[in-house]
């Protein structure tokens, strides 16, 4: 079996980021980026999936600008056996995401496809469920494990009042959650390595999708701040603000 | 036309998020109809008709949308949509999981986690764990939208609407329920409750935690979070985890205890409406974000809190 990866290259998740101050958007200059931690986990399963003998190739597939091979060559340098780059400078919605990343699993025929639940930067948790439905697949979606059978994979979800399993028909498309794995470091051997590794380079109408935005962006601004308040000496003083001067006790 | 809104609900109770959303529809204006699906939903479906607000109630009952499977509760929402401009659902783990199925399925872009209804197609949404925050407009055909429930009020009961049974479509079958392995307990829900005590990396073992902060959250009536620390350490389960992509979280008050405070956790707590930071490190972030800071060891501050409270 085949699996496919998305990946995505974003604002490093240690960046505190600062908004433009003409309100069109986030300061990107100059700014560390790095693969989507979400992602790093899905690269690591298929990875993990591949050293159980469940998988016997892994393919990471990226939608972005031409820098995004940086994060396709992490993924390599991970263990992934080769990328697919389909560039593109626009700010790709994940409508347009899952169009192009169906096209792909067209080619590449996968019999599970692995996507991070969210990107930190747009935080829309939304681009492994579209992908599922577009190619009228199963979803088994913030995953804390899984566990691969003859044409099966049951997924151990973390939904809001715990944990729920459920079993998927494959080829499936899977959304990773934090606890399904830690992810491993790249060696410098294996850094080394990546470089070599094959790298296909595609745009968005190689798939026929248009990457035009269809959300109009009015503006983009700072959150409301919070000031720091005051610090209290012990825990009876504490208690005593909390009931009589913010009232909540 | 007619906002649909997905019920979130256990079968026997809807949960408060739907009222929540109800309040988000009412400000998008329209017709709201609310679709209660499940096994057996007519409870639910019977206390959503009485939520001031809702035009109809829609409830759907088949074995197969027992457990909120993605592919049929995307197929029946997709199959009532013709009748609908706007589709709307809480940004629970359920209406996170369905609606983009439904947006693709519709070929709609979906406007996620929204925290302000600007007027009837646009609206404010938090990007990079709230540090920033966006307005979008949509001009798609239909809206499909996520709320964030934090961000708004519930709606009033006091309404009575018609409750109308419908079928369920058929099963794409590719999924199948294999087991729940819910938390239960007495304390009140995170994402409803007034008060919460949350912990962190600095009480070290799941033992200490339940010995530390749930006293604590008893006496006052709270309901227990954690940071992503201490869920990955294995202190405390993960539907405990506040922060940006566990839950968000807006009590009257939020105890953090032994929490530094990283970015990713206060996007889940920041709108509390006061924040209690007990730490011993007093270059902790979080006492950025306090409106009361306390400097102490937990493992002596928290049991004279559950003493002095």
């Amino acid at each position: 079996m085949k699996i496919l990866v998305t990946v995505k290259r974003v604002v490093d998740y240690n960046v505190k980021i600062r908004v433009k101050a003409d309100g069109s958007g986030v300061e990107l200059a100059n700014v560390k980026m790095s693969m989507n931690p979400f992602d790093e986990i899905s690269v690591e399963e298929a990875l993990r999936l591949k050293e159980a003998g469940k998988a016997d190739e892994v393919v990471v597939v990226s939608v972005g600008p031409a820098k995004a091979e940086e994060t396709l060559r992490t993924a390599l340098a991970m263990g992934a056996d080769r990328a697919i780059l389909v560039e593109t400078e626009d700010q790709v919605e994940p409508l347009a995401v899952a169009k192009i990343v169906k096209g792909v699993a067209e080619v590449e025929q996968p019999g599970l496809i692995i996507v991070g639940k969210q990107a930190i930067d747009d935080d829309s948790n939304q681009t492994g469920q579209m992908l599922s439905a577009l190619l009228g697949w199963a979803q088994g979606t913030f995953a804390s494990k899984v566990e691969i059978s003859d044409g099966k994979a049951t997924v151990t979800r973390e939904v809001d009042g715990g944990l729920q399993t459920i079993d998927i028909k494959l080829p499936a498309v899977v959304t990773t959650d934090l606890r399904l794995n830690e992810p491993r470091y790249a060696s410098l051997p294996n850094i080394m390595k990546a470089k070599k590794k094959p790298l296909d380079r595609h745009t968005p109408a190689d798939f026929g999708v248009d990457t035009t935005a269809r959300l109009k962006v009015l503006k983009t601004e700072e959150p409301e701040g919070r000031k720091a308040g005051i610090k209290v000496k012990s825990v009876a003083e504490l208690v005593e603000k909390l009931k009589v001067e913010a009232g909540v006790l | 036309m007619a906002i649909l809104l997905l019920a979130d609900h256990d079968g026997s109770h809807l949960s408060d998020q739907t009222a929540k959303t109800l309040t988000a529809a009412t400000k998008i204006g329209g017709d709201v109809h609310v679709l209660v699906a499940g096994a057996g939903a007519k409870a639910a479906a019977d206390q959503a008709a009485k939520l001031s607000g809702v035009a109809k109630v829609l409830v759907a009952e088949d074995t197969s949308l027992a457990n909120n499977l993605a592919e049929p509760l995307a197929a029946l929402i997709v199959s009532l949509a013709g009748n609908y401009d706007t589709i709307l659902a809480a940004a629970t783990s359920v209406g996170k999981n369905v609606l983009p199925r439904v947006a693709a399925l519709l070929d709609v872009v979906q406007v996620s986690e929204i925290t302000e209804v600007v007027s009837s197609d646009t609206f404010k949404r938090p990007i990079y764990a709230g540090n920033a925050i966006q307005t979008v407009q949509t001009t798609e055909a239909k809206k499909v939208i996520t709320v964030r429930t934090a961000s708004f009020a519930s709606a009033s009961e006091g309404g009575s609407a018609s409750v109308e049974t419908i079928a369920a479509v058929a099963n794409p079958g590719l999924s199948t329920f294999v087991a729940d392995a819910l938390s239960s307990s007495d304390r009140p829900e995170l994402t409803s409750a007034k008060i919460i005590i949350s912990g962190g990396r600095a009480l070290g073992s799941a033992e200490k935690f339940q010995e530390v902060i749930l006293p604590v959250a008893d006496k006052l009536g709270a309901a227990v979070g954690a940071s992503r620390a201490a869920v990955d350490a294995g202190y405390a389960p993960n539907d405990w985890q506040v922060g940006q992509t566990g839950k968000v979280v807006a009590p009257d008050l939020y105890i953090a205890c032994g929490i530094s405070g990283a970015i990713q956790h206060l996007a889940g707590m920041k709108d509390s409406k006061v924040i209690v930071a007990i730490n011993k490190d007093e270059e902790a972030p979080i006492f950025q974000v306090a409106d009361y800071g306390l400097v102490a060891d937990l493992f002596e501050a928290l049991p004279e809190m559950e003493r002095a409270s």
